[in-house]
């Protein structure tokens, strides 16, 4: 092999920085929607190599459903603020109280939900352009998202209409009130994903690792049992997302492989303490990663619909 | 950058073909025998198959992810997939094979290092075998399998597979070289000669499909010559991560050509200006040199008005430099191409308006030969133009370098990306007007 020779995480990398950079260079407010996950993590890294040694020069965006894990909230916040960098939050409790999301009776989750958040977020923002972690590997509806993936003034998804993307020339024109999500980590796999934390050393939420964790049966997915709700008077946030007599419940020892909120994330057994001890056992998964996840198995179409909606 | 833990090679092809040829169930054959479908993907496709397939597990629904490709069983726009063996990884692109939809396989090839186009044994060499050749070809892709699938369905006759080959090599010199041809008998139905061979050919003695994905040779696909930076942003930091950087001034970008020393004297394109390298930055640590695609940023020793849509280049050789341009375009839209239209052109990082001059040839695909001043190209036509643009263009011919020498034209209004467009080698070089140089 000549010395002139970049290997695939080389190759990712360098493909994402150029597509961060035509963001920073086209649009006029981009927005990084960080949700202190794994993907957005290695997002963050790769603006650190796109912009240094300038600050990142976008608005970091998270929408929370109100049933976050409090480690991730924690390691969102510390890590903008390491980053220096704006950190706005909208959340679906506030929409609801405005009026500008309504719940669907009888629907515990709140995922759904996350959409007109974002779209009301891009709104009062006027972000023209919002930079999401998602990757073709993770799901059929994904595998035909564009690099540059233009959504309409409903922020619509239209797939069978998207605009060709050809070479690495990417089409930023919009008119006013149009909107791209651009996904810098389209090529990226799980493993690649996990193998670039690896070698860059980053710092993951310690959910990711094996931990001891009281778990309830729901479906198909090990759930983890929502924390105490303590004050009284006030309506359980949780409420239908608690373990019922019938359900089995139990202390596993487990991690989670990806991560929505509390109600949506299926729990894996697992003992990795370590980033190697998760590449193993991704590579040997027999599962996809979001078989763990409650909010796709609503039916085959479930993520089109919703990135139809105008979900990321 | 050369040595590091994880020496796998990564490449990216693309299938293409007629409807119904069989390109996504080659796919989800190669997913399914390398082992990389999972689980739950596996019952998903049992699920589907109970509902549609009458029980029968069809390998196609792997790829087609959109509810209106279901419903159809066709392919509408690009998936991507992702395939590792223990020797390389692949993105995969699954690609359309609608004449309407030509679009969007477009898109899918012109990322790919290689394209495998199926032929149906039954059919032989149609319309689309030619159609998707010759726009593989024109994109420049290096590598090419003719993919010759239902092997099963014509008895695994050898006479057939010949047949379709001559057929095939009889059209291949029309069209624009690639590195490497090979022709592979398969049933993807079945799996014969995808990752294992099959025993029904035994007169059949070259690799696998998988077995020449995983030893095509990629390393050099890349172009290594002149060197070429589209700056794509200036790096000018307020308030620097590192107080002693508060006066750097970088240009960011990928190089899109050759390499790029510290040291090296470079000209800055169109204001003809000149440099020499500095510092080769990146949030790595300086490095002494770079290679295309790198993304860097580079630190001229001089201070110069530099910016977004200007390209640094190298001497060896100089680039092209002109605002009348010839090129080979496919048109992707509805409303038909004709000479007078005016549109945005975006090139490397920079977006110009641009005028198209004339209308030069449209090639009928039947014959690979340019019927002359055509009124318009319509959707999927392919034709050579002349264009005029509203600044000069810093070019390479596409043959040359895939990533100067392509560029795209957008719908002014509707913003719609409308056309692929492939420049011509230039007429003649950018002439310094300096004469201090040592060439």
């Amino acid at each position: 092999m000549s010395s002139y020779h970049l290997d695939h995480l080389q190759y990712l990398e360098t493909e994402s920085i150029h597509v961060l950079r035509e963001v920073a260079a086209e649009f006029e407010r981009p927005a990084i929607l960080f949700s202190g996950g794994k993907d957005s993590i290695c997002i963050l890294r790769l603006a650190e190599k796109a912009f240094r040694p300038s600050d990142i020069p976008m608005i970091f965006l998270n929408v929370e459903t109100g049933h976050e894990f409090p480690e991730l909230i924690d390691f969102r916040d510390r890590r903008a603020e390491e980053l220096n960098a704006k950190l706005v939050v909208r959340t679906v409790d506030e929409a609801l109280e405005k009026g500008i999301a309504t719940a669907t009776p009888g629907q515990i989750s709140r995922n759904a939900l996350q959409i007109p958040v974002l779209l009301g977020a891009i709104d009062e923002f006027q972000f023209d352009c919002c930079i999401g972690g998602a990757r073709r590997d993770e799901e059929k509806a994904r595998a035909k998202e564009r690099f540059f993936s233009f959504r309409d003034a409903f922020g619509q998804w239209d797939p069978k209409n998207q605009r060709p993307e050809i070479w690495s020339l990417y089409n930023a024109r919009l008119n006013p009130g149009e909107n791209m999500r651009v996904f810098p980590l389209s090529n990226w796999t799980e493993t690649d994903v996990w193998e670039y934390i690896k070698k860059e050393n980053l710092e993951v939420p310690n959910i990711y690792f094996s931990h001891e964790r009281e778990c309830f049966r729901r479906g198909d997915q090990w759930l983890p049992v929502p924390p105490v709700h303590e004050e009284s008077g006030k309506a359980d946030p949780y409420e239908g997302a608690r373990p019922s007599e019938e359900e089995e419940s139990r202390t596993m020892i487990c991690r989670v492989r990806t991560i929505a909120d509390m109600i949506s994330t299926g729990m894996i057994e697992s003992p990795a303490e370590s980033i190697d001890d998760i590449i193993t056992e991704v590579a040997a998964a027999r599962v996809t990663e979001r078989g763990s996840r409650a909010d796709d198995k609503a039916s085959e179409a479930a993520m089109e619909d919703r990135k139809k909606a105008g979900y990321f | 950058m050369s040595k590091t833990q994880h020496p796998v090679e990564l490449l990216r092809f693309n299938t293409c073909g007629s409807v119904d040829d069989g390109k996504s169930t080659l796919i989800g054959r190669l997913l399914f025998d390398s082992k990389s479908i999972m689980e739950d993907q596996m019952e998903a496709l049992e699920r589907s198959a109970d509902i549609t397939g009458g029980g029968q597990v069809n390998l196609a629904n792997l790829t087609d992810g959109l509810r209106a490709e279901r419903e159809q069983g066709i392919t509408i726009d690009v998936a991507y997939r992702f395939v590792a063996t223990p020797k390389r990884k692949f993105i995969v692109a699954d690609t359309p094979g609608h004449v309407e939809y030509t679009r969007n396989m477009v898109t899918g090839a012109s990322t790919a290092n290689l394209s495998i186009v199926l032929v149906d044994a039954r059919n032989g060499v149609i319309e689309q075998t030619r159609r998707h050749s010759y726009i593989s070809a024109s994109l420049g892709i290096p590598h090419i399998i003719f993919a010759v699938n239902k092997m099963d369905l014509v008895d695994w006759s050898e006479e057939r597979f010949r047949e379709i080959r001559d057929g095939i090599e009889s059209f291949l010199p029309k069209l624009d070289l690639f590195k490497d041809v090979k022709f592979v008998p398969i049933s993807a139905l079945e799996g014969d000669n995808v990752v294992t061979f099959s025993d029904k050919t035994p007169w059949y003695e070259g690799p696998t499909l998988l077995g020449h994905l995983e030893s095509v040779h990629i390393a050099s696909d890349w172009n290594l010559n002149g060197f070429r930076f589209p700056v794509q942003w200036v790096n000018r930091p307020n308030n620097p991560t590192d107080k002693t950087l508060h006066d750097f001034r970088g240009f960011s970008g990928q190089i899109a050509g050759g390499i790029v020393k510290v040291d090296q004297e470079i000209l800055v394109l169109p204001s003809g200006q000149k440099s020499k390298v500095k510092e080769i930055w990146t949030h790595d640590g300086s490095l002494e040199e770079a290679f295309c695609p790198q993304s860097v940023t580079v630190v001229l020793e001089d201070n110069l008005d530099v910016s977004r849509g200007d390209t640094l280049v190298g001497f060896d050789p100089l680039p092209g430099h002109s605002s009348d341009l010839a090129a080979r375009v496919c048109w992707m839209n509805p409303r038909p191409l004709t000479s007078g239209n005016k549109y945005y052109l975006k090139h490397g990082t920079q977006t110009v308006q641009a005028m198209i001059s004339s209308l030069e040839s449209k090639i009928d695909i039947r014959t690979f030969e340019p019927e002359p001043n055509p009124v318009e190209l319509v959707m999927n036509d392919i034709g050579e133009v002349r264009l005029r643009t509203s600044k000069p263009l810093v070019f390479d011919g596409y043959t040359t370098n895939r990533l100067t020498g392509s560029f795209v034209l957008v719908e002014q209004g509707t913003n719609a990306t409308v056309a692929a467009g492939m420049l011509h080698s230039p007429a003649q070089q950018y002439k310094p007007e300096y004469t201090d140089f040592s060439i």
